[in-house]
């Protein structure tokens, strides 16, 4: 009992491990700040090209999300970090990941858009072009708002999964909260930093967790 | 009257000739024309699938017409050069299934087009927006979101939001077949509160007491065609046309 004590709930070396966590969760926070707005944004296209009446933009965004969505990420990081290299593109692990969780993100995001999009009736569109909105103000004023409320509860799940996807840029050696820890255990041949990085994403999730939670009680979601 | 005021009440409120649409295979509508004079209020009678709402939906374009003129106020509706939006305000429409924003209380609903389309401020479409809940009796509910509304309540701020817009004609597809029966008259009393006040009206609906009360004329369709037309007394009391008797005895169950 001492020793898995000792080896995972060290408080001594959880403090002094501290530091270094807290580095890596700015790096984990930035990366958030970075790929979930970019995600949403490219999800919110994917969904508009793959709803398009031209089948040119129809079909090949329809490919990409189909693509993107069965390439698993960690396959998709690491071909972009240290594949690129042999086409002579050298990128920073910073950027990889965002490149990475962009395509990825964009694809999952994008499905959701697209179902929020459909659950809205097409009386809507044709409520508000009968009163003279453009198509792209029927977009932002009429259609997006219900379909993002349709579907609120999938896009705050969605996002719970890119903040814990976030951790695979330890594998490119980004030092985000996961490598921070890593980097801690390695140093003090102690498992306690992982088991508080454990308990840093916990901290941080489990509010979003149970907001899920209560939307799929509370709207019917 | 000067000369001008009477060309101008000589152009028909809205004109349709020779309207041809097709869905698929499908001909629905096989050359409809149809004049509507200023402050007229036209109803067009038919059996399910005749057509109507197709030819409603034409004329202000959610449905694009094969073929056809259409004519506002003598500008073209129809046509490749038209900035359909522009036209689009001058022709309100109400439906069927209300169709109000459920994510926007009423008093919004009727805003955003001001808002948007017509670029008031904030007060002047709040202003507006009042005025017009007022005319159909809905002031107080201005803050309740369609949700909190009765059916007849949240079709009547859906002709506020036509409305609000001060259009030259008013489109109404069936707007009381989706209400409950003791719904009907509230609906109802607005679209004659509304055609007092001079609009021009096109109406498709089954009401048939209220077509014979309040219209000013009656269009009977049939097969993507109009089959007669005449003012209530007649098209009522004296159909010419088997089909128009057939129709009506049906809908008035004698
Ligand atoms: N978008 C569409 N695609 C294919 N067919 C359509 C479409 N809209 C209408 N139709 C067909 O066109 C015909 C006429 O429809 P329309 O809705 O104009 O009839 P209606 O006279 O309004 O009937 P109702 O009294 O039932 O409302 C029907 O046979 C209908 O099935
Ligand atoms: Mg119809």
């Amino acid at each position: 009992m001492d020793r898995i004590i000792q080896q995972f709930f060290n408080v001594e070396i959880m403090i002094a491990a501290w530091p270094m966590l807290l580095d890596g969760l700015g790096v984990t926070l930035l990366l958030c700040l970075a790929v979930i707005p970019l995600g949403l944004a490219g999800g919110l296209l994917a969904a508009l090209g793959s709803l398009a009446r031209s089948r040119w933009v129809r079909l090949p965004t329809i490919f990409f999300v189909d693509f993107f969505r069965a390439v698993p990420p960690l396959v998709l990081l690491i071909f972009i970090y240290a594949g690129l290299p042999f086409a002579g593109l050298r990128i920073s692990p910073f950027t990889a990941v965002v490149i990475g969780f962009f395509l990825n993100n964009s694809a999952y995001y994008g499905e959701i858009f697209r179902a929020g999009i459909q659950s809205v009736g097409f009386g809507q569109t044709e409520a508000a072009r009968s009163t003279g909105l453009t198509a792209t103000q029927t977009l932002a004023h009429v259609v997006l708002p219900q379909a993002v409320r349709n579907v609120l509860p999938d896009l705050l799940s969605n996002t719970i999964e890119v903040v814990k996807l976030t951790s695979l840029a330890s594998v490119v050696s980004l030092g985000e909260l996961l490598h921070a820890a890593d980097m801690a255990r390695s140093v003090t041949y102690n498992a306690s930093p992982i088991v508080l990085a454990a308990l840093v994403y916990l901290i941080l999730l489990w509010p979003f967790v149970r907001l899920v939670s209560r939307f799929g009680r509370g709207l019917g979601a | 009257m000067t000369a001008d005021v009477e060309a101008a009440q000589a152009t028909p409120s809205l004109e349709v000739r020779g309207l041809h649409k097709s869905f698929g295979t499908v001909e629905v509508l096989k050359g409809v024309d149809l004049t509507v004079a200023h402050r007229e209020m036209v109803f067009v009678l038919g059996p399910s699938g005749s057509g109507k709402s197709t030819m409603l939906r034409c004329c202000n374009r959610l449905e694009e017409p094969d073929s056809g003129l259409i004519l506002l106020e003598g500008d073209p509706v129809t046509g490749k050069g038209v900035n359909l939006n522009a036209i689009r305000q001058r022709i309100g429409m109400v439906f069927q299934a209300f169709n109000l924003y459920p994510h926007l209380n009423a008093r919004k609903n009727v805003t955003l087009a001001l808002r948007k389309v017509r670029g008031m401020s904030r007060d002047e479409a709040d202003a507006r927006a009042m005025e017009a809940l007022t005319r159909v009796g809905l002031a107080d509910k201005s803050e309740n979101h369609p949700s909190e509304l009765s059916g007849g309540q949240q079709q009547r701020v859906a002709i506020a939001r036509a409305l609000a817009l001060e259009p030259q004609v008013m489109l109404f597809d069936e707007p009381t077949s989706a209400l409950d029966p003791e719904l009907v008259g509230d609906v109802l009393a607005v679209m004659r509160e509304v055609k007092a006040a001079g609009m021009t009206m096109l109406v498709v609906s089954h009401e048939m007491k209220f077509a014979r009360e309040a219209a000013d004329r009656v269009i009977f369709m049939d097969q993507g065609r109009i089959v007669e037309q005449g003012p209530p007394e007649r098209i009522f009391g004296a159909p010419e046309h088997d089909r128009t008797r057939a129709f009506l005895s049906r809908v008035t169950g004698d």
